[in-house]
């Protein structure tokens, strides 16, 4: 015990000796947490559009006014000439080109089909897919109006034993659609899990490239005690960080905490071990610390964009989806949105946590047996 | 100038022998470019959903039928009252629970109107949206074959929408711009900072300052070898991307290479400039990457649309590089755009060289104590 407490203490030093760690370790996280969560978001600003009104009618002015007041879109141009149109596209100016042929009031007011096209920047498709899909409902809203001024005009028989199925959404623990609660704990798992993995995945190889683990090698200490030793201080770094986080959380995002905080610090204290023997095991596999921290950078990336943290593990195809089951980052994100935002129990996520649970166990084994106090 | 050859070789000598890192450095970008070509898409595939049916008659029977055909969803339970959603919700497999409303068929049939719930999990806002439109499809698709021969409500109107440059929206071709910005700034910043920094934590650098190099040397020596290492990937890249995932390339391709090039060299001087501010290898790599990683792939466009950000972001996002760059490429590769578009973005980023350049060779100190 007295030797883990000195090697505790010798860590500790090391860390904090480094007059640039603290900031690092404790403000950039914060940091982070505060801007990023903001920048995740698929919600539509303003979209300047040009428009080529062929048919200058009152239901094309209706029309654009109801786009224009939507708050989404703007005119930005007018013209007849569709190249002009175009060139703007491909210079940036506008996102989206609407057009509307000659013609149209007439078709509409007959009760006929009235095509129109939009042309979309689909460069950013992300962007793209957001302005069809807006457009798309501002035009649907403006057909069911036109439908029940031509209903009334018309005789009420003309349409009679059309079945029509309404579908009725509901949005349960989130009904603003409020991306901020999504990100938040997620973005927090990802600083976490950052931090755990790259400060463990360092050290040895560190203690290996300066030399100094020979020093250690030959003193009586214990493999386990060694391992312990290098995994407790980050253990408490990592700990630290995610209750500051979550703090921020709670009091500055407003994040609805459902469930028990008590549950997420056990989770919590679970996946930190797995990330940290992973960077051990890292550690020991790698001969100097750029490696390291290539191996480490690569797994994170994968970890990050696979683990459902911006895009839905849902929208992958189903081989990929099998591979989330490896990934503890992914379990711990889903386990945080489920306990915060839905308030679920143990019972809901107990096969997360013994997934975990084994991950880190096997991980923290076979990085034990991988350090061997004789150097090659 | 001889020395200068000399110290070059040195730095191509000392990479080059550590097979690993070659490999890692080589291989990583590839494997990175293979899972996300065909991983991120999208599309949804097998959302979980649950069935409340409250009528159970012909016309629910086929419609879920249709529902579990449809390879966007798997039917993970049929409940029968209210009281089970919240349980389902809670175990997270379930995403949206339809309820189909008691007498639905008689409804449909007698009153031409009939009512289901779309109840989602709309913890992820994004893909609770999705599913709701895929479930609206299929739904209406169902309708129009009940009203089929019916006089169709033939009006309003359809808008055909083109989407350019990109047409069938296919994620892979917004991806490789992505990914290359991500890969080139972190390889690059990363690997200077590292390399520059442990040079003076293994007091090397001591004994290259004493030598006749000149700071300025010393600094393009290291970055050379990046620089080559970092084309090189680029070039894989762009390999990939032509023959396995067909992205179009539109543009230039010599435009293309002079504007990774200078990426290349932005991130590359933003590395030496976090090793000039940083004393050892531990600092340089926890500000090179877990300073860098989020932000260059939350801000820069890369995933979420610089334009859905609130305003203030919008502003700061122009500190990041891999934003111009990504401009830059997704306007070479599907756009075809020449220089006269993309020239703002292009002196930007000449301009945060310069910027990061002068800034590292005022701080790089000749004493290091």
């Amino acid at each position: 015990m007295r030797t883990i407490g000195f090697l505790l203490r010798k860590e500790f030093l090391q860390v904090f000796r480094n007059r640039a760690m603290l900031p690092i370790l404790i403000v950039m996280p914060v940091v982070q947490l505060l801007i990023l969560s903001f920048a995740a978001s698929y919600e539509l600003k303003e979209v300047n559009f040009t428009l080529l009104d062929r048919d200058q009618s009152t239901v094309s002015r209706q029309l654009i006014a109801k786009f224009q007041s939507s708050g989404y879109f703007n005119v930005l141009e007018e013209t007849f000439d569709q190249a002009e149109a175009l060139e703007s596209l491909n210079a940036g100016r506008v996102n989206m080109i609407m057009e509307i042929p000659y013609g149209f009031e007439k078709q509409l007011k007959t009760g006929h089909i009235a095509p129109m096209q939009l042309i979309i920047d689909a460069v950013d498709g992300s962007s793209a897919g957001l302005i069809q899909s807006y457009s798309t409902s501002i035009l649907n809203d403006f057909n069911s109006e036109q439908l029940v001024k031509l209903q009334l005009s018309q005789a009420p028989t003309t349409h009679a034993g059309i079945k029509h199925i309404n579908l009725i959404p509901q949005n349960w623990y989130n009904p603003d659609l409020n991306y901020i609660t999504f990100m938040v704990p997620g973005i927090l798992v990802v600083l976490v899990s950052m931090i755990g993995l790259f400060l463990s995945g360092m050290n040895i190889v560190r203690e290996q490239e300066m030399g100094t683990i020979e020093q250690l090698n030959v003193t009586p200490i214990r493999k386990y005690q060694f391992m312990i030793g290098k995994l407790l201080p980050f253990w408490i770094i990592g700990m630290a960080d995610l209750l500051i986080g979550l703090a921020l959380a709670r009091y500055g995002f407003h994040i609805p905490f459902l469930g028990s905080l008590f549950t997420i610090l056990v989770i919590a204290s679970i996946f930190l071990v797995v990330i940290q023997s992973m960077g051990l095991l890292i550690s020991t596999l790698t001969q100097t610390q750029q490696q390291a921290m290539f191996v480490a950078w690569f797994f994170m990336v994968i970890f990050i964009l696979m683990g459902g943290l911006f895009t839905p593990i849902e929208s992958m195809p189903s081989w990929a989806q099998n591979l989330v089951y490896a990934n503890p980052v992914a379990y711990f994100i889903k386990i945080m949105r489920m306990v915060l935002l839905k308030g679920a129990g143990w019972k809901e996520i107990a096969s997360m946590v013994s997934m975990l649970t084994a991950m880190g166990s096997l991980l923290l084994l076979i990085s034990i047996n991988r350090y061997k106090k004789t150097t090659v | 100038m001889n020395s200068f050859r000399g110290f070059v070789v040195k730095e191509f000598k000392q990479i080059f022998r550590d097979k690993r890192t070659l490999m890692v450095l080589f291989g990583m970008p590839i494997i990175m470019l293979m899972l996300f070509g065909f991983a991120i898409r999208n599309e949804i595939t097998n959302v979980k959903i649950g069935i409340l049916d409250l009528s159970k008659d012909q016309a629910t029977r086929t419609l879920i039928q249709k529902i579990d055909a449809s390879s966007s969803f798997q039917i993970e339970a049929y409940i029968d009252h209210y009281g089970e959603i919240e349980g389902l919700f809670k175990q997270g497999e379930v995403k949206e629970i339809m309820v189909f409303e008691a007498g639905f068929e008689e409804k449909l049939m007698r009153q031409n109107s009939a009512d289901i719930q779309l109840i989602t999990d709309a913890t992820d806002p994004n893909l609770a949206n999705m599913v709701q439109a895929y479930t609206t499809n299929i739904v209406r698709t169902y309708e129009r074959e009940v009203n089929r021969g019916k006089p169709a409500l033939k009006i309003g109107i359809q808008p055909a929408v083109k989407m350019m440059y990109n047409p069938e929206l296919k994620s892979v071709n917004l991806f490789v711009p992505g990914l290359i910005a991500v890969i080139l700034m972190l390889v690059s910043a990363l690997m200077t900072s590292l390399s520059i920094t442990r040079e003076k934590e293994m007091g090397n650098l001591e004994i290259l300052l004493i030598s006749p190099l000149k700071p300025y040397h010393i600094i393009i020596g290291k970055v050379l070898p990046y620089l080559v290492l970092s084309i090189g990937n680029v070039i894989t890249i762009v390999l990939l991307a032509k023959f396995i995932f067909h992205v179009p390339f539109e543009g230039s391709r010599l435009l293309f290479f002079m504007e990774s090039i200078l990426y290349i060299l932005t991130a590359l001087a933003l590395g030496v400039f976090i090793s000039s501010v940083t004393n050892n290898q531990q600092t340089a790599l926890m500000v090179a990457l877990a300073g860098l990683l989020l932000p260059t792939v939350l801000l820069s466009g890369f995933i979420f649309p610089v334009a859905s950000m609130p305003v203030p972001l919008q502003i700061f996002s122009n500190i990041i590089p891999a934003k111009w760059f990504l401009v830059i490429v997704r306007g070479i590769m599907l756009k075809g755009s020449g220089i006269s578009l993309v020239w703002k973005e292009t002196l930007v980023l000449v301009g945060m060289t310069l910027l990061l350049i002068t800034l590292s060779l005022k701080k790089f100190k000749v004493r290091l104590q």
